[in-house]
């Protein structure tokens, strides 16, 4: 920046700013920043708590649900995710939010009664090694909350599958599950195996896979019925997803072409043969199906950038989750299908380039 | 999905971001002319194409209006004195682009009436195009809205094109600005006379002027104003950044794309600002060249936002002073829009024939933004007007990866801005693609170089032997 120019026009180019002393007004210096100088409101940290803020209501209805253990399993998730975050994660990026979203959505999907140390190790698990690992926000492939459930899912079988009762139901003894009792081993020590008998019930899809016994959809619609933490109640999912979408800060695509693909597959499968597979419905509301179309497999890092491949990713897992529970082993398969079809994000995103402007043709992607 | 359905209901173009128009503080002020400052500087590049070659020394008296520079070939206009006076120096001194550029300072004759020589003001409707074209090149005029393109070259159809259609751009969709505006609401009249020559001179019968739908007024008046005679039709179009972009207004004006690579004569129009447009129209009413223009003073950093006819060549310096200073927290001066505007290191450079405004940006507006990485929200996608990929584009430019950008169609970024204007994480995206064009553009360069000496040394090697 010149002081002045070189014929000599006087003192006091805009950059030279020397003080305030001299005579006249001194001019400050001047900011020189490349265009645009316009911004949006949106930033990463804004979406990032905006999804946190959104999934308060599901905490709440969760605690209703499944009691004080529901809190505690959901609160230690976090806490895992959150810790290992600062601990591992570069400076600053629990301001981030992010490691807050894994922690609540794997909170979410846990068995409230869940060991409180087994959340942590998932929330740790799930940072660690579903994002820390690959280079931090952003950088991941897979979800990271679904990659800790996928770990505990593979190292604590059993307690991954005891599923307690809701507040209100009936207990086999007589009685309703009251509010604030414990719903199995919340405070059992690592390791240890110690096996705490709570009071369980049949999840849904459990009941129609090994039992072909079906639950009603209402009941599915309030959440009051067994099943992870989180995924009791479809209307608080649902309006905390509506609002995200109105928002832009999640690709309404993704869940629709989710729930079209769930629904289309499983009517036509259930048209042929009603006895054995249930119908659009009840594959809906159902299981984490909601949970994870809206708040799992829109995560913007392990979805596609293109619009037409959020539509194929959100149908690809749809079909995988009919195909997984219909003919797979487990119950569940959101899970799985989620991870699947973030594995193919990448080629997803290089088939769907958009076709450039006064082209014909689209740009070609480098991998 | 509301904007695709209603780009399909009503003409416009897909994409495209919506900044807070800001242009409250000026739109409804008149146009008022600033006086004629101490100095006036003049560069001799102010157009795209050859500069100008000089024609005037120091110590020179000139009068206003007379040529200092000369164009040197086709895609080149002279260069006129705004003022009457005497030619202090010829020297390098501040450009707006931010280099240093060959200028002509002239002091100006506070005597002096600055009344231009008299001169013939030609004929139009006897004029045939080549003449016009003529006349239009002598007069200097450029395009107004930035890129400062020569108006003559467009008014001829390029070999092997047919145009169907004058597109005249009266979009304005850079925030702040509002000097087209103006210029539709005050001299609707001139526009339309600028559309007959321009018409005349191109061969063809249908006009359509573009306006945003934030100017009612200027629509309303251009409507009043129509000629019985001549087929024009006044376009609102969706207020939306960048709509005033060639490609956009042709989307929307006319639902075609035009080519990658290719100019708005591929799709049988041609584009010019309504700025140009009364320029040209001012030639056959008075005869003058472009010496003046109307320039947007505008932004919460000065005291007394204006819409002013300046002199060409006045220094920002004398133009801010004009309107009240800056205020105590101004940070950033900005030759156009705080979209596409060039940042300004030195108040010395002097307003030149393509500077639409000066936005004076303060230090609410220039505060540093954390950056995050890239979370691929898409949005960048969602927001780029020619359908590019800025994320993954991003992601090459950080490695350094021209060559692969650049088979990403970099070549058609317009670097308008939509990109980093949307993005979450505050990633630099356009300012990256900026660089990465200068960098393969002086690539190219280097290449050309090195085979035309190849060449030499092998024709010298030839003749020796």
């Amino acid at each position: 920046m010149s002081a002045a120019g070189p014929g000599g026009t006087g003192p006091g180019g805009a950059g030279s700013a020397g003080g305030d002393g001299g005579s006249g007004r001194a001019e400050r210096r001047l900011e020189l920043v490349a265009s645009p100088h316009l911004k949006a409101p949106d930033s990463t940290p804004r979406i990032m708590w905006t999804v946190v803020v959104t999934l308060v209501p599901v905490v709440v209805a969760a605690a209703w649900n499944f009691g004080p253990s529901a809190l505690l399993v959901i609160g230690f998730a976090t806490l895992g995710a959150m810790v290992t975050e600062r601990w591992l994660g570069p400076g600053g990026a629990l301001r981030d939010g992010s490691a807050a979203i894994t922690g609540l959505l794997l909170g979410l999907t846990l068995p409230a009664g869940l060991p409180v140390w087994m959340a942590f190790a998932g929330g740790a698990v799930g940072i660690g090694f579903g994002k820390l690992i690959f280079g931090g926000l952003g950088q991941n492939v897979f979800n990271p909350a679904l990659l800790g459930r996928a770990f505990l899912q593979a190292a604590f079988p059993a307690a991954m599958t005891t599923w307690p009762l809701p507040t209100g139901a009936e207990l086999p003894g007589g009685g309703v599950m009251a509010w604030s009792t414990l719903r199995g081993g919340t405070f059992a020590l690592p390791l240890l195996g110690s096996r705490v008998d709570a009071v369980t019930g049949p999840t849904p899809l459990g009941l129609m896979k090994f039992e072909s016994v079906g639950t009603e959809v209402s009941d599915l619609f309030m959440g009051t019925i067994s099943g992870s933490i989180g995924e009791t109640s479809a209307l608080l999912i649902l309006v905390g997803g509506a609002y995200l979408a109105l928002k832009n800060y999640l690709n309404w695509r993704i869940p629709v072409s989710v729930f079209a693909a769930v629904a289309i597959l499983s009517s036509a499968i259930h048209a042929v043969s009603p006895a054995a597979f249930p119908g659009a419905p009840f594959m809906l509301f159902s299981g984490g199906l909601m949970l994870g179309a809206i708040y799992m497999a829109t995560d913007m890092v392990t979805s596609p950038v293109t619009n037409v491949g959020a539509w194929i990713y959100g149908a690809g897992i749809g079909a995988l989750v009919v195909l997984i529970r219909f003919w797979g082993g487990l119950p569940e398969g959101v899970m799985y299908a989620i991870l699947l079809m973030n594995a193919l994000v990448p080629f997803i995103n290089r088939a769907t380039q958009p076709r450039v402007f006064g082209t014909g043709k689209v740009a070609e992607a480098s991998p | 999905m509301f904007d695709a359905l209603s780009t399909l209901l009503r003409g416009g173009f897909s994409h495209g971001v919506h900044p807070p128009d800001h242009k409250g503080a000026t739109a409804a002020l008149p146009i008022r002319r600033m006086p004629f400052p101490e100095e006036v500087v003049l560069p001799l590049s102010q157009h795209t194409g050859a500069p100008s070659r000089l024609l005037v020394s120091k110590g020179d008296r000139v009068e206003r209006g007379d040529k200092i520079g000369e164009a040197q070939g086709y895609v080149s206009v002279p260069v006129h004195a705004s003022a009457s006076g005497t030619v202090a120096d010829v020297q390098l001194w501040p450009h707006p682009n931010g280099s240093w550029s060959e200028a002509v300072r002239i002091a100006v004759d506070p005597h002096s009436a600055q009344i231009p020589r008299p001169r013939l003001v030609p004929r139009w409707d006897d004029l045939t195009p080549d003449q016009v074209r003529t006349a239009v090149q002598d007069a200097g005029v450029v395009g107004l809205g930035g890129a400062a393109f020569p108006t003559h070259v467009k008014l001829k159809a390029p070999e092997g094109t047919k145009i169907e259609l004058l597109l005249v751009n009266g979009a304005e969709c850079e925030p702040y600005l509002t000097s087209d505006h103006r210029v539709m609401v005050e001299h609707p009249e001139r526009v339309h006379f600028g559309i007959r020559i321009m018409m005349q001179c191109l061969e063809v019968d249908r006009c359509v002027i573009g306006v945003e739908m934030n100017k009612p007024d200027a629509v309303e008046r251009l409507n009043a104003t129509i000629p019985s005679d001549l087929d024009v039709t006044v376009l609102p179009l969706r207020v939306k950044y960048p709509q005033g972009a060639e490609k956009m207004l042709i989307k929307a004006a006319m639902g075609r794309e035009v080519p990658s690579g290719k100019l708005p004569a591929h799709a049988g129009t041609v584009v010019q600002n309504v700025g140009s447009i009364a320029a040209i129209a001012e030639i056959f009413e008075t005869g003058y060249p472009l010496i003046e223009r109307i320039v947007t003073v505008t932004g919460p950093g000065i005291r007394k936002p204006s819409n002013l006819v300046i002199p060409v060549g006045t220094k920002a310096r004398d133009v801010l002073e004009f309107c009240g200073g800056l205020t105590d927290d101004a940070r950033e001066v900005l030759f156009g829009g705080p979209m596409m505007g060039a940042p300004q290191p030195d108040l010395d450079a002097p307003v030149l024939k393509g500077t639409s405004g000066i936005v004076v940006l303060t230090d609410a507006e220039a505060k540093p933004r954390v950056t995050y990485p890239c979370i691929s929200c898409g949005h960048c996608l969602d927001a780029c007007p020619v359908f590019l990929n800025p994320t993954q584009l991003g992601k090459l430019a950080q490695a350094g990866r021209y060559q692969e950008m650049m088979d990403m169609h970099l070549a058609d970024c317009m670097v308008c801005g939509s990109c980093s204007y949307v993005c979450p994480s505050n990633i630099p995206l356009s300012q990256m693609f900026a660089l990465a064009k200068g960098a393969v553009r002086r690539e190219q360069q280097r290449v050309r170089e090195a085979q035309e000496a190849e060449r030499k040394a092998s024709e010298k090697a030839g003749a020796a032997a």
